[in-house]
């Protein structure tokens, strides 16, 4: 099928005005496997449309096109000690591809956030302004260069996580901000589920500003690369983030609170760690179907009984024990039901990675109830009246 | 004051007494107001300049009677005014000649308190203080913290996005909540996120939030809490010039720290300040800038000996670091009542709500000093120049002819001028009536064409707040055929991003 590399925003409305019939939207298409899968159409690639425009550190903003890729923009940012707070995940490797090849707009268009998105919230929390083509084939904009803005609707947000099913995003204006100087971890060795949700609870609760909370299963703790991780037991892992003597002084506080039998990660160690939570490396190199599950934090321990469950299927766990990444070998109607019944009390569960028969058989994201399912169909009605962009990417019905 | 609302429908207002006996079927009768006194209570938000009594006052006490109400409003074709405490600064709450006032004031109630989920699950008519308070015993509060806040109701905190000074560590209202209960114009009850993160779908509960009570009627939040920091400690600096404060600014900023709060006054909102209040200000400064730490006590002490170097640096000539508590909250005490102040030496004042880069600030500064002069009145600037959010107070007095009309036109440039150097209409205050029509400014007609697009997904036949925020009512059946190519743009020389 054709390929059309938009190397203008003309170019892009010219595109969509002209298009007879539905579009595929991509950035650099490191994760066209994830969502529905699509059927066989000519693609828009924003790849060709890439580069930072401007980059002000001062004022904690960064302009840049669409096809930039987020290695990029990390790289440019680290020379002024800054960073993107929201570490967007690098999920090329978990569906096969290069590492470092994602864009930008792709890790925004699918929302992702790393460990830190309890504290510094999401790509959406990070997208301050944006010019796009809608599927009408019209060039709009939204948001500013500012962080405090209200000026009309945060569409930002609506564009956060749509999937290209909206309009396709030409110029985006991002956050920077000022890196940590220093990283270090506190791994709790052996603690048993209770314990360390109990832990993870305690430590969030506490004034040690902890920005990363997770919990490793002994499987999976050699998937995790630290020598020390090798023994058979739980992980239990908390971040801390700052200077150096007050990242000094929180974990001593933090090691007194919670007592126990532990080890520390410095920042490169702790940088790696955290790459490798957030990138979902552990099951980057296996064939086994991944899902994404949202729970409140104290949820976590159920859904990782429904994972011990299913034969064969492991998960870790980010975001204060709230986000499990599951890895099932079977990605199958009952798999599937077993882990949506995990959420139904409150979260939502995403197949991310499966073959593409899989992803067209369990729905990927969560189902919606009808009353927001037919309000998100009138929302992508009015900006995709046609359905040329993404239609079924998202949902069969909604797109 | 000339202010354009969509042409009441006399048709509706002469069936006045039969819509609220229809009301008084749906809610407890004593709910339904319609005595033009206690009306009057209800004609204005805290944007006081413009006032409209509405048709009929309904008081809700529950989801189910919220969603019956905008059903018959619905079917009907009753226009619907959301309101909270009615303290916007924007008139998003200005009520309808035609319209329903839907108060909701009688959801007051904390619902659920959840420390492990660390979050709290509200009723809309909770004030944004009462939320700290239910959780400061167990060390958590809620992070965003209008100045408004013992007023002010978490539903219109959601409904305008609203910010406060601790807003440029914590983030504003959106970063802070998780999930959203809403009534749809036809009555439909939708359930967005919980205790989770990132509801799933696309993303409705940040649509929704700043939506300024166009979208829904929120009945129900779910608010994130964080555990007290540590320690807090505020510095106190005085510079010899704007140009000063605002280098220091941009200097902690690019210097890697990200304050709490950063606070600029000038010296008009100084003196006015210090009149009142006695918070200890330096009198002979152009400008002061109170800036918080918050954090480990080791981390707190670290960035505060940084800042006060920066601050020397960038000419301060004037420091003094919180000794203790009493003291930290003495240099906030002026920053916060910098409005009443305000109110004492002027008859009445204007607050706007632009934001700039922060490297603008020294020259907006200098420009709002030059209209000053072209419009005969002055200015006290009060602002979050942590992230260049501008609250310049223009004082005029409503009763000498002509001077309000000057102050509105003195704001309007203001704001045009935060657009002119890269920034935006409004920070935290919402558009409304107030800026509706400055709109342009920033936004071409598609922009604003695709907003409105957003709106008819949710409100195809415009019922709820119709007349704020859009500069024109388009109908959604006319927005559908509607295609511009090309459009076009208000400020052509300016980059799109
Ligand atoms: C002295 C003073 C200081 C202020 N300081 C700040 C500040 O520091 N930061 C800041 O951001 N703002 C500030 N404000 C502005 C104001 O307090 C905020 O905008 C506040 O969030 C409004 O809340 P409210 O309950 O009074 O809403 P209202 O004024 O009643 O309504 C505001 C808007 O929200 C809609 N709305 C209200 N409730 C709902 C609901 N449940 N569902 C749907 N729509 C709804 C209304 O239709 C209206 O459009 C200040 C105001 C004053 C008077």
């Amino acid at each position: 099928m054709t390929n059309i590399s938009i190397a203008s925003e003309a170019h892009l409305v010219e595109a969509i005005a002209s298009a007879t019939g539905p579009l595929n939207v991509e950035g650099r298409g490191t994760k066209r496997g994830f969502g529905r899968p699509a059927p066989s159409r000519p693609t828009l690639s924003l790849a060709g449309l890439a580069g930072v425009t401007a980059y002000e550190p001062a004022e904690l903003v960064l302009d840049v096109k669409p096809g930039t890729t987020v290695a990029e923009i990390t790289r440019l940012l680290a020379e002024r000690n800054q960073e993107l707070a929201f570490e967007p995940p690098d999920l090329g490797p978990l569906f096969g591809m290069a590492p470092d090849s994602g864009s930008i707009g792709g890790a925004i268009a699918c929302n992702l956030a790393g460990p830190r998105r309890f504290k510094a919230g999401g790509a959406r929390d990070h997208l301050l302004g944006f010019s796009a083509v809608s599927g009408r084939g019209e060039a709009f904009k939204a948001g500013g260069r500012v962080v405090k803005n209200v000026t009309g609707y945060d569409l930002c947000k609506l564009m956060a996580g749509s999937f290209g099913t909206l309009a396709v995003m030409t110029a985006l204006s991002i956050k920077a901000l000022p890196a940590p100087e220093k990283v270090r971890t506190l791994l709790l060795l052996g603690l048993d589920r209770t314990a360390a949700w109990e832990a993870m609870v305690k430590a969030l609760s506490s004034g040690h500003e902890v920005s990363g909370a997770g919990f490793v299963p002994a499987s999976l703790a050699p998937a995790f690369g630290e020598e020390r991780l090798s023994s058979g037991v739980t992980v239990t892992a908390l971040r801390l983030e700052g200077t150096a003597r007050s990242v000094a002084d929180r974990m001593t506080a933090l090691r007194a609170l919670l007592g126990g039998r532990s080890e520390e990660l410095h920042t490169a160690n702790s940088r790696t760690f955290w790459k490798r939570v957030g990138d979902v490396q552990p099951f980057a190199g296996d064939n086994r179907a991944v899902w994404r599950i949202s729970v409140p934090p104290t949820r976590g321990p159920d859904i990782a009984e429904i994972v011990e469950s299913i034969p064969g299927a492991d998960a870790y766990f980010d975001w204060g024990g709230a986000l499990a990444w599951a890895a099932v070998p079977n990605a199958d109607a009952k798999s599937a039901e077993a882990i949506r019944t995990g959420v139904a009390a409150g979260g939502h569960a995403t197949l991310v990675r499966a073959p593409d028969e899989i992803r067209a058989a369990v729905a990927p994201f969560q189902p919606l109830p009808p009353s927001l399912a037919a309000l998100e169909l009138r929302i992508k009605q009015q900006f995709d009246p046609r359905g040329i962009l993404n239609p079924g990417r998202m949902w069969a019905e909604t797109g | 004051m000339t202010l354009c609302m969509p042409a009441a429908d006399p048709a509706v207002m002469v069936r006045r007494a039969s819509i609220a006996e229809a009301l008084r079927g749906l809610v407890p009768p004593a709910n339904v107001i319609t005595e033009e006194e206690t009306l009057r209570a209800y004609d204005s938000d805290g944007l006081t300049a413009y006032r409209q009594p509405p048709m009929i006052v309904v008081l809700p006490e529950t989801t189910a009677q919220v969603s019956a109400i905008l059903k018959y409003c619905a079917r009907e074709g009753i226009k619907v005014v959301p309101r909270g405490s009615g303290t916007g600064l924007s008139g998003g709450a200005l009520p309808l000649a035609d319209g329903i006032t839907l108060g909701l004031g009688k959801f007051k109630r904390i619902l659920e308190i959840d420390y492990p989920n660390r979050c709290i699950r509200a009723q809309p008519g909770v004030t944004n203080l009462a939320l700290t308070q239910a959780v400061q015993h167990a060390g958590f509060y809620y992070a965003p913290d209008p100045s408004s806040q013992i007023a002010c109701s978490i539903g219109g905190n959601v409904a305008e996005n609203s910010g406060g000074v601790h807003c440029l560590k914590y983030g504003v209202t959106s970063n802070n909540i998780l999930g959203l209960e809403a009534v749809l114009i036809d009555g439909t009850v939708v359930t967005i996120g919980g205790k989770h993160l990132d509801a799933g779908g696309y993303d409705l509960l940040g649509v929704m939030t700043g939506s300024e009570g166009l979208l829904a009627v929120i009945t129900e939040v779910t608010v994130r809490i964080l555990p007290k920091p540590t320690a807090a400690k505020a510095l106190l600096l005085g510079f010899p010039s704007n140009e000063a404060a605002g280098i220091c600014v941009s200097a902690v900023i690019a210097g890697g720290i990200i304050p709490a709060g950063m606070e600029m006054m000038d010296r008009p909102a100084i003196h006015a300040v210090e009149n009142f209040v006695h918070a200890g200000y330096p009198l002979d400064v152009e400008a002061i800038l109170i800036v918080e730490l918050d954090g480990p006590p080791s981390e707190v002490e670290e960035l505060i000996a940084r800042v006060a170097a920066l601050a020397r640096e960038a000419g301060a000539c004037y420091c003094r670091i919180s000794a203790n508590e009493a003291e930290r909250l003495a240099f906030w005490s002026g920053r916060k009542n910098a409005f009443p102040a305000a109110g004492r030496i002027s008859p009445d004042y204007y607050c706007m709500d632009g934001t700039i880069p922060r490297g603008a600030l020294a020259k907006v500064l200098a420009r709002i000093r030059e209209m000053e002069t072209r419009f005969g009145l002055s200015v006290a600037n009060v602002f979050h120049a942590g992230d260049g959010n501008l609250h310049p107070l223009i004082l005029y007095d409503a009763n000498k002819p002509g001077e309000l009309a000057r102050a509105e036109a003195f704001g309007a440039e203001i704001l045009k001028l935060c657009v002119e150097v890269g920034g935006v209409l409004t920070g935290e205050h919402g558009v409304g009536v107030e800026k509706r029509d400055l709109m342009p400014a920033m936004f071409n007609d598609i922009d604003l064409a695709q907003q409105q697009r957003l709106k008819c997904a949710f409100d195809p036949e415009g019922l709820l707040n119709p007349g704020k925020v859009f500069p024109t009512l388009h109908r959604c059946a006319e927005l559908g055929r509607m295609h511009v190519h090309g459009g076009k743009t208000a400020f052509a020389g300016l980059p799109r991003f």
